[in-house]
């Protein structure tokens, strides 16, 4: 999870960082937080624990980055959303029905030819759901990626959040590499 | 930990110098954003700028007239950056250049990234278009803090008035602190064009996420210290680091303490006194041979601001291979970059070393330092400097001669890239920093001639030498007519072997002698220089080249040498690319050819 500034530009900057080091993204989530002057971004890379370490290094010297969490480790909600347009002609679309409500999604659109079911979760649920859909032919998909919060009460995102754009370096953050 | 309410007073150590005359009681006013710009530059302490004007940077110019500031005008972009970087090389401060929108801009990308690979401080600020027009291709329009934004340490994009004072404090702090690098503020015309309330004490930087200084663990220090104490072998990689962080003192009084010899980088020469006893010279790729095998052989590297380039490592999979690694680096992002390190200790050089000082023991390691001595073996046979005087002139002698009658006076020796940048770290023994200045990490030709006018306005007392190749000196050598506009003292050594000589060299061991590209063909220098008013001179003999150097440093006034070297000669020894650092080819011994014969 990565807290940067609510600055123009900002996310070409990490964009750019990930490009320049021949780091792969898998899925990049960037929006507003509670509070105005800082967005958040939840970003997804395969990378052991070396390159993790250096990709941390190389955000925190983009200046407007404020705050990097590794939470790879870390107990932590990780929620992905997916929207399945699957084809549900009249023999399958019971079939489509009922698994989309074991995985506990919803149907959001409905035709004559298929059904659009939206579901939300961990990324291991919605390729479960993909797997057992895909016999009745996927006509179209698009996830979100994920976004990630930490769980518990406290978080250093919150001191960072806390303390506003002023102070966002506090010793609670200091990382050794 | 950067204590974020000393931020912004760690930004003005140079600040509150000149106060401006007209300023209100309540310390703001109102003033187009163009005088905010001069103003906030000259309390940055400022006081020259390197520029080309145009189109959209065209208010600020206006504006400069009521400024105290010296504009040195340069013939190209590109000119202006390396200037401003040969400033900050030579004096320490932050260099700042001045180009319009569109190619005036964009010609000062190779300056830019030159700064960023070696982290050099520098501003940029270039003119805009007008904010409305942002987007829509106007004449003269890129997007250039997009362009630069891989190649800058950071870079703004101003389209008020009202921002222009903290941007560029913003700037100039991000620009010299931490890992110092070049910073590109572009302003929109209509930014330099607006006014606004100007407040210097208002105008803080306010970088939240910005830390730049670090410091290590107790931990770490103490397993650093362990290391030190138990090596047998240790060697002291010294690099740039040491002048950035002005620990020249602090390593001398670590190496001596600890009885550590010291191996040199590009960057580092003249960080650790080329006399001193425990300096070994330069390593890497065209390091001399004794300093690589010292490396290959060490139970123990200190890396002192260094990072571990692959000019300097060779091929890492059998680099060092028996040694255990400690890195004093003040960028997080630089460890394990390349080499894995046993102990990192990240912050800045000297704190660092002051630290670790006082716990450091004094140990007696001579049967180590003999062993190196051992080292050298036959390489001073193997020296050009000792085989006889063939009548042939070799770039090693120029260099060596010009040394010989500088090496007492204060000199900044600025040199351009290729073989005769090789043979002047190799033959020029420098003892103080900041007493070479050249293009390590990016390598950029043409660097040669813009960087010493820089380092000449920076340091007017200084003697400055520009050493360069005729290949080299052909892509800025319009900043003659700069030179000699601002009536600069500046001495010309053209090393002119005719051809693109590292790339020929390269050609001659890799790429069976086809030398494709790489046969030059030149001007006459001296009617060159002679069209711009410049005195030369032209040898080609060695025992021509110290008159020549005397009479250029009598002369009164700017001389250009054209030394005509030998062609084909070879920058001995050689760590081919991918080879492992002691596999060296080293140039043929006489001795042994005595034998063969």
């Amino acid at each position: 999870m990565v807290y940067v500034e609510n600055k123009p530009g900002v996310l070409t900057r990490v964009a750019s960082l990930f490009r320049r080091r021949a780091f792969n993204i898998d899925s990049l989530t960037v929006g507003r937080t509670e509070k105005p002057e800082v967005s958040r971004m939840t970003i997804t890379v395969d990378a052991d624990r070396d390159q993790a370490r250096r990709i941390e290094a190389h955000l925190y010297k983009l200046v407007n980055v404020l705050l990097v969490e590794n939470i790879t480790n870390q107990p932590a909600i990780v929620r992905d959303l997916a929207l399945i347009r699957v084809s549900a002609t009249h023999d399958a679309r019971s079939h489509v029905l009922e698994l989309a409500s074991v995985f506990r999604a919803r149907v959001v659109d409905v035709s004559p030819e298929s059904l659009t079911i939206e579901i939300t979760g961990g990324e291991d649920k919605i390729d479960g759901l993909l797997e057992v859909l895909r016999p009745y032919g996927i006509l179209e998909m698009v996830r979100t990626g994920i976004v990630a919060m930490r769980r518990g009460s406290k978080s250093n995102g919150n001191a960072v959040m806390d303390s506003t754009a002023q102070s966002a370096a506090n010793d609670d953050v200091s990382y050794s590499v | 930990m950067t204590d974020p309410k000393n931020t912004p007073t760690a930004a003005t150590p140079s600040t509150g110098k000149t106060k401006s005359e007209s300023e209100s009681k309540t310390g703001s006013k109102t003033m187009t954003g163009a005088s905010i710009l001069w103003e906030c530059l000259e309390r940055e302490g400022v006081r020259v700028v390197f520029g080309y004007p145009g189109g959209a940077i065209l208010p600020a110019y206006d504006a400069l007239k009521h400024s105290k500031i010296h504009h040195v005008l340069v013939r190209h972009e590109q000119g202006a950056t390396h200037m401003a970087d040969g400033y900050a090389r030579a004096s320490g401060e932050v260099g700042v250049a001045v180009a319009t929108s569109g190619p005036g801009a964009t010609n000062m990308v190779t300056g830019i990234a030159t700064a960023m690979l070696d982290s050099i401080p520098i501003v940029c600020i270039t003119g805009q278009v007008g904010s409305k027009l942002i987007g829509s291709d106007a004449f003269q329009e890129t997007d250039i803090t997009g362009v630069t934004l891989p190649i800058t340490k950071h870079n703004y994009l101003v389209t008020h008035a009202s921002e222009v004072a903290r941007t560029i404090r913003e700037a100039f702090y991000v620009a010299r602190s931490g890992r110092p690098g070049p910073v590109l503020v572009d302003i929109t015309k209509d930014a330099q064009q607006g006014t606004c309330e100007f407040d210097w004490e208002a105008a803080r930087p306010q970088l939240p996420g910005y830390r730049p200084d670090l410091s290590p663990a107790p931990e770490e220090y103490k397993q650093a210290l362990e290391l030190i104490h138990t090596s047998k072998r240790p060697v002291i990689l010294a690099g740039h680091g040491i002048i950035v962080s002005a620990a020249m003192r602090e390593v001398r009084d670590f190496a001596e303490r600890a009885g550590i010899p010291v191996a040199m980088t590009l960057l580092g020469l003249g960080a650790f006194p080329a006399s001193h006893p425990l300096n070994l010279g330069m390593m890497g790729m065209h390091g001399e041979a004794w300093v690589n095998h010292t490396i290959q052989e060490a139970d123990l590297l200190l890396a002192f601001g260094m990072r571990f380039d692959d000019r300097v490592t060779g091929n890492l999979k059998n680099y060092a291979p028996n040694a255990k690694k400690i890195h004093i680096e003040i960028d997080p992002a630089e460890i394990n970059k390349n080499v894995k390190v046993d102990v990192p200790l990240v912050g800045d050089l000297r704190e660092v070393l002051l630290e670790l000082l006082p716990h450091v023991e004094s140990i007696d390691r001579s049967e180590w330092l003999d062993s190196i001595d051992k080292l050298k073996g036959d390489s001073a046979v193997r020296d050009i400097q000792n085989l006889p005087d063939s009548g042939h002139l070799y770039a090693a002698h120029v260099i060596n001669d010009l040394w010989h009658q500088t090496r007492d006076g204060n000199t900044i020796v600025v040199t351009d890239v290729g073989q005769h940048q090789m043979w002047e770290a190799q033959y020029y023994k420098h003892e103080r920093p900041r007493s070479l200045i050249t293009s390590g990490g990016l390598g950029t030709m043409g660097f040669a001639l813009p960087a010493a006018i820089g380092a000449k306005v920076a340091c007017p007392e200084a003697e400055v030498w520009v050493v360069v190749g005729d290949g080299g000196f052909q892509m800025t050598m319009c900043e003659l007519a700069t030179l000699v506009q601002e009536n600069l003292k500046i001495h010309i050594a053209i090393i002119n072997n005719g051809f693109l000589g590292m790339v020929r060299q390269w050609q001659e061991f890799f790429y069976d002698r086809n030398y494709a590209a790489t046969p030059l063909l030149n001007p006459d220098f001296a009617k060159l220089a002679d069209a711009y008013g410049i005195r030369s001179m032209t040898v080609s003999t060695r025992s021509a080249v110290v008159p020549a150097v005397e009479a250029a440093r009598q002369h009164n006034g700017p001389m250009l040498i054209n030394f005509k070297v030998e062609q084909e000669d070879t920058v001995y020894p050689m760590v081919a690319a991918g080879a492992a650092l002691h596999d060296m080819i080293r140039r043929p011994s006489p001795i042994v050819e005595t034998a063969e014969d």
